[in-house]
């Protein structure tokens, strides 16, 4: 019944499974056990077929009886979960290392050599660790198949390991609650043969090549916002996210609070860049200080360009 | 006890006005009973719409995509249901409506030990729950970060939190005045003769959690202060760019809210262990072991609150200690299941309304624990922790365990709280019809969880539909017995039979006083010397 992937996906799914089979066990014996024998002593000692209830004020062996053997049981329990789980945080030390970044609401995995994924890409049958980094709430990285789950907490490094075992893809997802599109916040784990890997990670081009140098700057400007992941906060259309729509304000006066105050500013190139760079300068009335995060070095002066201009195409 | 009858029957309670009309006689009166019967009302009122609300979310996950509401409204719907149903329903739950209506009757007092702060305590939580509920109109829209409120998002999000936590900041002074009036009645005010292992359990539960209210709700009154002084004053406790730590958030916000756990499922276990007795005619098994694994569950209840924070990253040791104290805990719950079975074997057993709820709960209260077992240990834990298998796993225990205690006790003193009976064939249709429903809403979680998909989703992927399907027609199947149930006790106030002294045949001294009780409960305080749950 326990079947959402291979036994061998990952290093720690033998260990996991084995204790969730043994508490499975022992619970389903438990709630037949007691389930029947309750019912059996509602039938047997129906009103009608018992009417003289007989006195019994208790019995300390079998107090101690159902006291100690099912301390005895949850000790089992307790010793099956600990080795399951204490492998996971011994990672070995020759283990490939990839960042996983979090933010409002996506995944991004960085390699040693600079490449950056969207989603995580793997060689099977070796060690990785991930450095997990939050950069603005509570993230949690979370690898069904793998059975692997650490909360990713913004100020603190921490890490996760495993070893893949099968080639395939599988699902990622966030499991902490992180705010309004927390339940969009997944993507996948793609465990490729060791060659193919090697090849994927030299080809430091693809992933910079994803913008169709052909197509107008205001649609590759579009491009780079989808692939940035600010339309999960601005929409396109007028309508109010988590952040104001790009429709509307290009070169009107916005009141804005800088250091506390407020002032008015004009929406212009300058305005735009520095409200990517440094999005908590100037803070639009009536949204949240805290929520944009600065995308200094993820999205180029180049981009800020197309950027621009797709804001200025669908404000014409 | 037939002497008990009153032939020049003074006053019952509801006759007893004190000169005051209209809902002053409610708002005003200091009696135990009426104080229970406001908390009656008003958890019932909470409840009907964290219901609803709870509804509204199966409904939008029937299926995948957006059916019903968009992301945002369904953040605020759980935010709400779950800060309703925890802070406004559950925590006060027993203790205010039966700890106030039963534990002075049951220890043969004639009211708490200070009537005016019981009073008192029901105006605060009302001030806490209109505060909380205000934070649904005013601002930035209602709130949407859980009812675990968890730093950094918590004083981020531009949504009307203020209100929601200030609110659960007013509401635990009524908890802790709650607490400390319980326990000063139960130490001072025992009838002569009423030793303490004389008390029946249901008091002694709400004695015990009377301790936990009074000793850990302090700590969330001062979690949800730094919350505030960090939404108002950006202190930077919880946040990382001023050296703060959003882990600390997590450590006081369960060292409350784990025992708070036990507020909600101690007088939940008194209260069956009033039923099964009374309905099996035979005294309960093992009545010390029953009082002290009551204690021992107080006691180590204070010491688990990290196996919700698993995946947190504390240290392996932390892990270790915390996992093996959840499995300890788990022990006083099962002698306490193994005492109730032992009380039935070789009873004389009517199932009766109340008995029904009582077996049920043994079930549903099975599932929840055991699948609490899952989530103690590491390995499994780690795989589990914040999918749906949590979901499932605490609606067993707080919505199956408190839930059906309330309802079984509900039904159990209703014919002594109205002096009126309700219709037993429609209440007995009405647990048949929620009980069906109710396992079919929350078993498909279990394999939800197992499959992978996170709770507080919105959305999911298809691979997670089938079981959603289930687990939302449950809801609406669940929702019809429990609207029958309540339009049956509705009826029964108004048009019920009168109900008789002692409906059930139960020993305790609320079964020898008239039905509904006199305003001072007893004419004359009586005298104790028997054992509780004597049937010879
Ligand atoms: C987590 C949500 C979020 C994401 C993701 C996000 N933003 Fe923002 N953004 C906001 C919020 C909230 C504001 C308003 C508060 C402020 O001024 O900082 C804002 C403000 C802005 C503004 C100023 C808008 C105005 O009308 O004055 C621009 C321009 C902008 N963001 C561009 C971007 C770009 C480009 C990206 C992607 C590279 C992005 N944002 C990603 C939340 C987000
Ligand atoms: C009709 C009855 C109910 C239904 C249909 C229902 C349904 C739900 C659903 C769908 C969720 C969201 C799960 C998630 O993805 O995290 C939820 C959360 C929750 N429910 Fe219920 N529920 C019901 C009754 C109750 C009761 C009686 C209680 C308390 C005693 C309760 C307490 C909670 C809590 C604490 C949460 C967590 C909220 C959060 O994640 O912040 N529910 N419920
Ligand atoms: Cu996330
Ligand atoms: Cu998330």
């Amino acid at each position: 019944m326990y079947d959402i992937s291979p036994q061998d996906a990952s290093n720690f799914v033998a260990g996991v499974d084995l204790a969730f089979m043994i508490i499975l066990i022992v619970s389903v014996f438990f709630l037949v056990a007691i389930t029947a024998v309750m019912i059996y002593f509602i039938r047997r000692y129906k009103k009608e077929k018992h009417p003289k209830a007989i006195q019994n004020e208790g019995s300390v062996k079998l107090e101690l009886l159902w006291t100690f053997i099912p301390l005895a049981l949850v000790l089992v329990m307790f010793y099956f979960g600990w080795m399951g789980w204490k492998p996971m945080k011994n990672p070995p030390e020759e283990a490939m290392e990839v960042t996983a970044i979090a933010r409002m609401w996506n995944f991004r995995f960085e390699y040693e050599n600079g490449k950056l994924t969207d989603s995580l890409y793997v060689p099977v049958n070796q060690p990785v660790v991930l450095n997990l980094r939050a950069l603005d709430v509570l993230h949690s990285l979370y690898i069904p198949a793998f059975r692997v789950k650490e909360d990713m907490v913004p100020g603190n490094l921490k890490k996760m390991w495993f070893i893949p075992g099968q080639v395939g893809s599988y699902d990622i997802f966030c499991t902490e609650y992180c705010g309004l599109e927390h339940s969009y916040m997944y993507t996948g784990v793609r465990v490729m043969p060791e060659e193919e890997f090697e090849q994927w990670l030299k080809d430091t081009t693809a992933v910079a090549a994803t913008t169709d140098a052909s197509a107008t700057p205001a649609d590759q400007g579009f491009d780079v916002l989808t692939r940035n992941g600010c339309n999960a906060c601005h929409s396109s259309d007028g309508s109010r996210l988590v952040g104001p729509s790009y429709l509307g304000h290009w070169g009107t006066m916005r009141e804005v609070t800088v250091d506390g105050e407020k002032t008015e500013v004009m929406v212009d190139e300058e305005y735009i860049r520095t409200s990517i760079y440094d999005p908590n300068a100037a803070i639009v009335d009536g949204f949240n200080k805290g929520l944009m995060l600065s995308y200094e070095g993820l999205v180029t002066e180049e981009e800020i360009e197309l950027i621009i201009a797709y804001i200025k195409s669908i404000n014409e | 006890m037939s002497e008990n009858k009153q032939n020049s029957a003074p006053k019952s309670y509801l006759e007893e006005t004190g000169g005051r009309k209209g809902i002053f006689k409610w708002i005003l009166s200091t009696d135990h009973k009426r104080i229970g019967l406001l908390y009656l009302y008003s958890i019932m009122a909470w409840f009907f719409i964290g219901v609803t609300l709870g509804v509204l979310m199966k409904l939008e996950l029937i299926a995948p995509g957006k059916t019903i509401m968009g992301a945002q409204s369904y953040n605020a719907t759980f935010t709400v249901h779950g800060v309703i149903m925890i802070f406004l329903v559950v925590i006060p739950g027993l203790p205010a409506v039966f700890g106030n209506f039963m534990l002075p009757i049951q220890i043969g007092a004639k009211d708490v030990a200070f009537p005016k702060l019981n009073l008192l305590s029901w105006y605060i939580y009302i001030a806490g729950s209109i505060l909380v509920v205000s934070s649904l109109f005013a601002g930035g829209g209602p709130p949407d970060t859980g009812w675990t409120f968890y730093a950094p998002y918590s004083f981020k999000t531009g949504t009307n939190m203020l209100p929601a936590v200030l609110g659960a900041f007013v509401l635990g002074f009524s908890s802790i005045l709650t607490g400390l009036n319980f326990i000063v009645t139960t130490h001072r005010l025992r009838a002569p003769g009423m030793s303490w292992m004389k008390l029946p359990v249901f008091p002694w539960a709400i004695y015990g959690t009377a301790w936990i209210q009074l000793l850990a709700t302090p700590i969330v009154g001062i979690t949800l202060l730094m919350v505030l002084g960090e939404r108002i004053f950006n202190i930077g406790f919880f946040d990382p760019a001023k050296g703060g730590d959003p882990i600390l958030f997590q450590h006081l916000f369960w060292i409350y809210s784990h025992p708070a756990v036990y507020i909600m499922i101690l007088p939940a276990m008194g209260a069956i262990s009033e039923i099964i007795p009374t309905f099996s005619k035979k005294t309960i098994f093992g009545y010390r072991f029953i009082v002290f694994s009551t204690l021992a569950i107080a006691f180590v209840g204070y010491f688990v609150w990290g196996h919700h924070m698993f995946t947190s990253g504390m240290s392996g040791t932390a892990l270790f200690t915390f996992s093996i104290l959840t499995f300890i805990v788990a022990i006083p719950s099962a002698i306490k299941v193994f005492n109730w079975v032992a009380t039935m074997h070789q009873g004389s057993i009517s199932t009766d309304v109340p008995f029904l709820w009582a077996a049920s709960f043994i079930f549903v209260f099975l599932v929840g624990g055991l699948t609490g077992l899952v989530l103690g240990a590491l390995a499994t834990n780690v795989h589990l922790h914040d999918t749906a298998f949590v979901v499932g796993h605490f609606h067993f225990i707080v919505f199956g365990g408190t839930g059906f205690a309330f309802f079984g006790a509900l039904h159990y003193w209703f014919p002594k709280i109205y002096g009126k009976m309700y219709d037993r064939s429609w209440a007995k249709t009405g647990w048949a019809i929620f009980f069906v429903g109710y396992i079919a809403l929350y078993m498909p979680m279990f394999f939800l969880g197992v499959m992978g998909m996170p709770r507080r989703y919105f959305d999911y992927l298809p691979e997670y539909h089938g079981p959603n399907i289930i687990s939302s027609l449950g809801a609406l199947v669940m929702v019809t017995g429990f609207v029958i149930m309540v339009i049956n006790l509705f009826r029964a106030v108004k048009t019920g039979e009168k109900a008789p002294q002692n409906p059930w045949g139960g020993t305790n001294l609320e079964w020898q006083i008239s039905s509904p009780p006199t305003l001072e409960n007893f004419d004359e305080i009586p005298t104790i010397d028997k054992a509780t749950y004597k049937y010879d």
